[in-house]
């Protein structure tokens, strides 16, 4: 059997996306590739989760190609995972709601409860597979989506605002599984309004205004000195971190 | 005045003895809408689920159809089932007319829009907020919709237990498709309104209690069931 090629790259072609008359993704052409870590950044409004949904296949671009290098197989388990600012669970159990997540994927019945465990042991969360997912903190439901991220092993991770509503403490824990998925070959692309945490997270990034992608520009470079104006602007305003 | 305390007196000793009557027409009652409560579950919380998560062409006529449904006039859906079933009708052949298979057909198309509409909103509201994850997990919208019922099973369950509480409660519809037949199709409400018409309070006003707590305890283990799974499972 062949190894399966990767999704990476994925390439947008002068996407497109209108609600109404109202264009909310302004021709946006890129290429994400294997490896760095991509943080989208841009003011409220930019377009940003738009964007994000795009990528991954939750929206369908009104004009324009989203294309990855190995067409997903319809009806196949999906080898990209998103997670979003406000975590998403079923009303059953932290170790049920991975195992749900395992058999969509086509993970062999014996197998989902050990990928399952090992997950929780990731993010620390072991101790409370057994509790119900829905009265966890919010700290604690973010790292179970997490966990459940890490049962899929996706070669692409998309991230909106993981950390929005969380404390530093929590913020620093899904920081660190982050990092880890990444380290485990996981492509990351993720939107924050944290400037810190675009800076210790990112490798590049991508400057969203109005629904146009403005620069795209190695992390250290954006933070010192970014390419366009509007992103100048955003720094400034968002200052001081 | 005083006929109600002596009739009182007697709805007590008509309870306190279990009078075999008494348990005959209850157990009666209860068998066929519990009957007509599942099967109205049955078809009614799929139903809901199915409207709930696809987009089709005229999903909002049903929705309105369907709210319509649920203030259904008991005695209209006892006449259009009495015209189905009676000889001349095309399922007359059944020869189920006057039996207790009609009260339940009857039931449960009384109680099957208001299952499906309250599970179409229950699971309506939750699959706005599972969607994308679910999408995003691989879900097809054909496996949404069982992993949605089980995930709110407990808000379901309520839902089931207003339907049977309809059910028990209903009088029109029972009374014209099942012709009140002593011991085979007469149920606690077609009970209390001959025995009251009939001028016999004791039978009448006992029957009006059973049902009066059965109503209560539904309501209580409603209750109790919901917020048991809300403190449990969020
Ligand atoms: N389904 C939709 N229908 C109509 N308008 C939409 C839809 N989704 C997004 N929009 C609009 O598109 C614009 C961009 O939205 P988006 O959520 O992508 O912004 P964002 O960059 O993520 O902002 P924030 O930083 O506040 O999260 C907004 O003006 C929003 O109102
Ligand atoms: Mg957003």
């Amino acid at each position: 059997m062949r190894a399966p090629l990767s999704l990476l790259p994925l390439s947008l072609d002068k996407v497109v996306f209108e609600v109404g008359s109202r264009r909310i993704i302004d021709a946006i052409s890129v290429s994400l590739e294997a490896g760095p870590r991509t943080v989208v950044l841009g003011p409220n409004g930019a377009g940003k989760s738009v964007l994000l949904r795009l990528c991954h296949g939750l929206l369908a671009p009104t004009s324009g190609v989203v294309a990855w290098n190995s067409a997903e197989i319809a009806g196949s388990s999906r080898r990209q995972a998103m997670v979003f600012q406000r975590p998403v669970l079923l009303r059953r159990s932290a170790l049920g709601n991975i195992t749900y997540a395992l058999k969509l994927a086509g993970v062999p019945f014996a197998q989902r409860k050990e990928r399952a465990m090992e997950a929780l042991r990731k993010v620390g969360l072991e101790e409370i597979g057994a509790h119900s997912a829905r009265v966890l903190s919010g700290g604690e439901q973010q790292r179970l989506a997490l966990a459940r991220v890490w049962a899929l092993r996706p070669e692409i991770l998309f991230l909106d605002e993981p950390t929005a509503s969380l404390d530093p403490g929590a913020t620093q824990e899904i920081e660190k599984v982050i990092a880890a998925l990444h380290a485990a070959g996981t492509k990351i692309v993720m939107v924050t309004h944290n400037l810190g945490q675009a800076h210790r997270l990112g490798d590049e990034i991508l400057f969203l205004h109005q629904g146009r992608l403005l620069e795209r520009t190695p992390a250290d470079r954006f933070f010192k000195n970014p390419a366009s104006p509007e992103a100048a602007q955003f720094l400034e305003g968002e200052l001081p971190w | 005045m005083n006929s109600f305390s002596e009739a009182a007196g007697q709805t007590f000793s008509l309870l306190a003895s279990a009078d075999a009557k008494l348990v005959d027409i209850v157990l009666l009652s209860l068998r066929m809408s519990i009957t007509a409560a599942l099967i109205g579950g049955v078809i009614g919380l799929p139903l809901g689920a199915v409207i709930a998560v696809n987009e089709f062409r005229g999903r909002r006529t049903l929705i309105v159809i369907l709210n319509a449904l649920m203030g259904l006039p008991s005695v209209v859906v006892g006449l259009l089932v009495y015209l189905l079933l009676s000889r001349a009708g095309p399922l007359g052949s059944w020869g189920i007319l006057f039996t207790p298979t009609a009260i339940i057909i009857a039931q449960t198309i009384l109680i099957m829009p208001t299952l499906a509409a309250l599970s179409r909103q229950v699971i309506g509201d939750a699959w706005h907020e599972y969607r994308e994850q679910l999408r995003s997990l691989g879900e097809t919208k054909l496996g949404a919709a069982p992993t949605l019922l089980w995930d709110l099973k407990f808000s379901l369950v309520t839902i089931v237990l207003a339907g049977f509480g309809r059910a028990i409660s209903e009088v029109g519809a029972v009374m014209i498709v099942g012709g009140n037949i002593d011991g085979v199709t007469r149920v606690m409400t077609t009970t209390i309104a001959l025995e009251t018409s009939k001028g016999d309070l004791p039978l009448a006003l006992g029957l009006g209690f059973i049902l009066l707590f059965i109503v209560l305890a539904l309501n209580a283990a409603a209750y109790v069931v919901n917020d048991t799974a809300q403190r449990r499972y969020g």
